[in-house]
C-alpha cells in the first residue's frame, strides 16, 4: 500500500510539472499581456521597464523564478490587481471556494446516490423516470439560470435566505444548492448504471435466495460494490467544487477563486493563471491520490493487484 | 412489476423527447427565411420589453421596410402574426424571432463540437491503442495533463489564441470567424473523454479471437480497422457524441454569460438565456425574456439527454441483462 501511495505521489507530482509547463506555454504565446489593455496603454519604456521588473521579458528566466516561488509556496505578484499578491488572494478566496464546495459535494452524494439506487431498483417504470427528468432539469439549465430561480424563490419571494454575500452560515445553502446540481445529476447517473450492473451479478441472485429482505439486499450488499465509481468520480468532482464557480460566485456575490480562473484569463494576467492552474491541479491530484487510498481501503482486491 | 410496465415510462420519455427535437428542428429551418430577416429588426417605440400578445405589437410595415419591400407578401403577413407571441426584447425585437434561429445556432454549435470530440478524440484513442508500448503511455498522459488544466481556462485561452488567426484567416467574415473560433474552443476542450472510451475499447477489442482469426487469415491493419473495429466503435462513439451536445450546447451558454460566447446581435439560446437573467432584477419581472429561452434550452437538453441515455442503453448489451428485482 505504501509503495502504491509513493509511486502516485511521484507519477502527481510529474503531472503537476507538465500542467505547469503546458499552461506556461499557453499564457506566453497568447496574444496581448496585462500592461496592453484597451484604453490602459502605457508607453513602451514603461511596459519594457515593467516586463524587466518581473522578468516576463525573459521566457526561460520567468519560467524558473515562478517554479522556483512556486515550490516555496510564493506565487509572486499578480500584474492585476494592486496590492494583492497571488499567495494573498488565494490565501482569501480559496478557503470560501472549498468551503461551499464541500457542501456542495456531501449533498451531491446524499441526494444523487440514493436517487440513482431508487431509479435502478424501479428501472424504466415512472419512479425512474420521474427521478431521471428531474436530475436531467438539473444540469438543462445553465446555472446562471438555476442560481437566479433559487434566489427569486428563496431570497426575493419567501425571504427565507439572503440575496447574496458571505460571512454567515445563512449565506451558505442556496449557493451550495446551485454548485451542486450539476454534481447531483452525474452522480445520480453514475449510481444508476453501477447499480443496474450490481444487481445483475450473481451474488444479488444468491443473497434473495437465501432469504434476505429486498431492503437488505440492495442498500448493502449491492450498494457497496455499486459505489466504488462513484467514489472515483469524487475526485475530481471535489478538486472541481472546491476551486469554485465563476457563475455561482457571480450570482450570489461570494468571494470565492472561481472568478480569478475566470478573470486572470481574461485579463492574461501570468502570474495568476499560474498560480490558479497550480492550486487547481494539485488539488486534483491529492484528491485523487485519496480517493485511490479510500478505494483501496473498500476494496482491498484493489491493493493485492498491485 | 411485470417487465412491460416497467419499460413504459422510458419508452414514452423517449418518444416525447424525438417529438419535441423534430418539433424544434423543423420550426426553426422552416422559418430561417423569416428569422433571419427579423432577429434584429427593432422598435423602441412601442414594443420595448413589451409581454407576450395574441396580436402583433409592432406594424408589418416595420418589418416590410426592413427586408426592403413595398406591400408585404402572404408569407410576411401569416410570420407577422405570430411576432408578438414570445414578447419582446429590451430592444424592442421580436423573442420569437430570436428565439427560432437561436435553437438553430446553438445546434450547430453543439453538432459541430461533437463532430470535434468525435473526429480528434477517436482518433486519438484509437491510434494510443494500436500504437501500444511508449506510444500510447505518452498520448495518454497527454491526456491526463489536460484533464488537469481548468476545462474553463482551457477554453478562454484557447478562444483569446484563436481568435486573430482565424480572423485574419475569414478576412472580413467576423461573424463566421468568432463562431468557428466558439466552436474550435468548445470543441478543443470536450474530446478528452472520447479518446479514453476509444481506447478502452480498442484495447479490449484488440485481443479478441475474432481479431486476431482475420489478422491469421492475412488482413491488414486497414482492412481490420475498417471492417472490424470501427463497427464495434461506432456504438460507444454515437453514445458519447450525443451526450456531447448538450455539454457543448450548455458550454456556449456560460461562454455567453461570461460575454464571449456568440456576439451580439446574433442570437443562441445560451445568450439569450443570459440576456433574460441579466435584464431581471428585484424590481421587475421581465418573465418572458427568461421563460421562453430557457425553456427551448432545457426541453432540447432534456430530450438530447433522453434519447442518449435511450442510446446507450440500447447499445450497452450489460445495462438490457435481466435484473432479479
Amino acid at each position: 500500500m505504501m509503495r502504491r501511495i509513493v509511486r502516485r505521489l511521484v507519477a502527481g507530482v510529474v503531472t503537476v510539472a507538465c500542467i505547469y509547463t503546458l499552461t506556461f506555454v499557453m499564457v506566453v504565446s497568447i496574444p496581448g499581456n496585462p500592461f496592453q489593455q484597451g484604453a490602459r496603454n502605457m508607453p513602451a519604456a514603461a511596459e519594457r521597464a515593467l516586463r524587466a521588473r518581473y522578468h516576463t521579458d525573459d521566457n526561460w528566466r520567468y519560467f524558473l523564478d515562478f517554479l522556483g516561488g512556486a515550490v516555496r509556496l510564493d506565487f509572486g505578484p499578480t500584474f492585476t490587481y494592486a496590492d494583492w499578491t497571488c499567495n494573498e488572494i488565494i490565501a482569501t478566496a480559496l478557503p470560501v471556494s472549498a468551503m461551499l464546495g464541500l457542501l456542495a459535494i456531501v449533498i451531491a452524494v446524499a441526494v444523487g446516490v440514493p436517487a440513482g439506487v431508487v431509479s435502478a431498483v424501479r428501472r424504466g417504470g415512472w419512479v425512474d423516470v420521474g427521478i431521471l427528468t428531474l436530475v436531467l432539469a438539473g444540469i438543462s439549465l445553465p446555472t446562471f439560470v438555476t442560481g437566479a430561480a433559487l434566489l427569486s424563490v428563496f431570497a426575493v419571494y419567501l425571504k427565507i435566505a439572503p440575496v447574496g454575500g458571505w460571512g454567515t452560515l445563512a449565506h451558505l445553502p442556496l449557493p451550495a444548492l446551485t454548485l451542486s446540481l450539476p454534481f447531483v445529476a452525474y452522480i445520480a447517473r453514475l449510481t444508476r448504471m453501477s447499480m443496474l450492473d450490481t444487481l445483475g451479478s450473481d451474488f444479488i441472485r444468491t443473497a434473495l435466495a437465501k432469504g434476505l429482505s429486498r431492503r437488505t439486499v440492495v442498500w448493502k450488499h449491492a450498494l457497496k460494490p455499486a459505489f466504488l465509481p462513484v467514489l472515483s468520480y469524487m475526485g475530481p468532482a471535489s478538486a472541481q467544487a472546491m476551486t469554485g464557480s465563476f457563475v455561482v460566485e457571480k450570482v450570489f456575490g461570494v468571494p470565492g477563486i472561481g472568478q480569478h480562473f475566470v478573470n486572470a484569463a481574461l485579463n492574461r494576467d501570468p502570474g495568476l493563471i499560474l498560480a490558479t492552474v497550480l492550486v487547481f491541479a494539485t488539488m486534483l491530484v491529492a484528491l485523487n491520490i485519496v480517493v485511490d487510498v479510500l478505494y483501496a481501503w473498500i476494496d482491498p482486491r484493489i491493493s493485492e493487484a498491485v | 412489476m411485470t417487465p412491460r410496465a416497467q419499460s413504459r415510462g422510458a419508452k414514452y420519455a423517449v418518444w416525447a423527447s424525438t417529438v419535441v427535437l423534430s418539433i424544434f428542428v423543423v420550426t426553426s429551418i422552416v422559418t430561417l427565411p423569416v428569422s433571419l430577416r427579423w432577429y434584429n429588426v427593432q422598435e423602441l417605440d412601442v414594443a420595448v420589453r413589451h409581454p407576450p400578445a395574441f396580436l402583433p405589437v409592432v406594424a408589418i410595415e416595420r418589418y416590410a421596410g426592413a427586408a426592403g419591400h413595398g406591400a408585404a407578401p402572404l408569407w410576411m403577413r401569416l410570420a407577422h402574426r405570430a411576432s408578438s407571441w414570445f414578447g419582446h426584447d429590451d430592444l424592442g425585437r421580436s423573442l420569437l424571432y430570436r428565439v427560432l434561429p437561436a435553437f438553430f445556432i446553438s445546434s450547430v454549435i453543439g453538432l459541430a463540437a461533437a463532430a470535434m470530440a468525435v473526429g480528434i478524440g477517436a482518433l486519438w484513442g484509437a491510434v494510443a491503442a494500436l500504437a501500444g508500448g511508449r506510444t500510447d503511455m505518452l498520448m495518454m498522459r497527454f491526456v491526463d495533463v489536460l484533464y488537469g488544466l481548468p476545462y474553463i481556462l482551457m477554453v478562454i485561452l484557447l478562444k483569446i489564441a484563436l481568435t486573430r488567426p482565424l480572423a485574419a484567416l475569414f478576412g472580413g467574415y467576423t461573424k463566421a470567424a468568432d463562431l468557428v473560433v466558439l466552436l474550435v474552443a468548445i470543441g478543443g476542450g470536450s474530446w478528452l473523454t472520447m479518446a479514453r472510451v476509444i481506447r478502452g475499447q480498442v484495447l479490449s477489442l484488440r485481443n479478441r479471437s475474432f481479431i486476431e482469426a482475420a489478422r491469421a487469415a492475412g488482413a491488414g491493419p486497414v482492412y481490420i480497422l475498417r471492417r472490424h473495429l470501427l463497427p464495434n466503435l461506432i456504438g460507444p462513439i454515437v453514445v458519447y457524441a450525443t451526450l456531447v451536445v448538450p455539454q457543448a450546447i450548455l458550454q456556449e451558454s456560460f461562454l455567453s454569460f461570461l460575454g464571449i460566447g456568440v456576439q451580439q446581435p446574433t442570437p443562441s439560446l445560451g445568450r439569450l438565456a443570459a440576456d433574460g437573467v441579466q435584464a431581471v432584477n428585484m424590481y421587475v419581472d421581465y418573465w418572458w425574456m427568461i421563460v421562453f429561452p430557457c425553456g427551448v434550452l432545457v426541453l432540447t437538453l432534456l430530450a438530447l439527454n433522453f434519447i442518449g441515455d435511450a442510446i446507450r442503453d440500447a447499445f450497452d448489451p450489460k445495462s438490457s441483462a435481466p435484473s432479479v428485482l
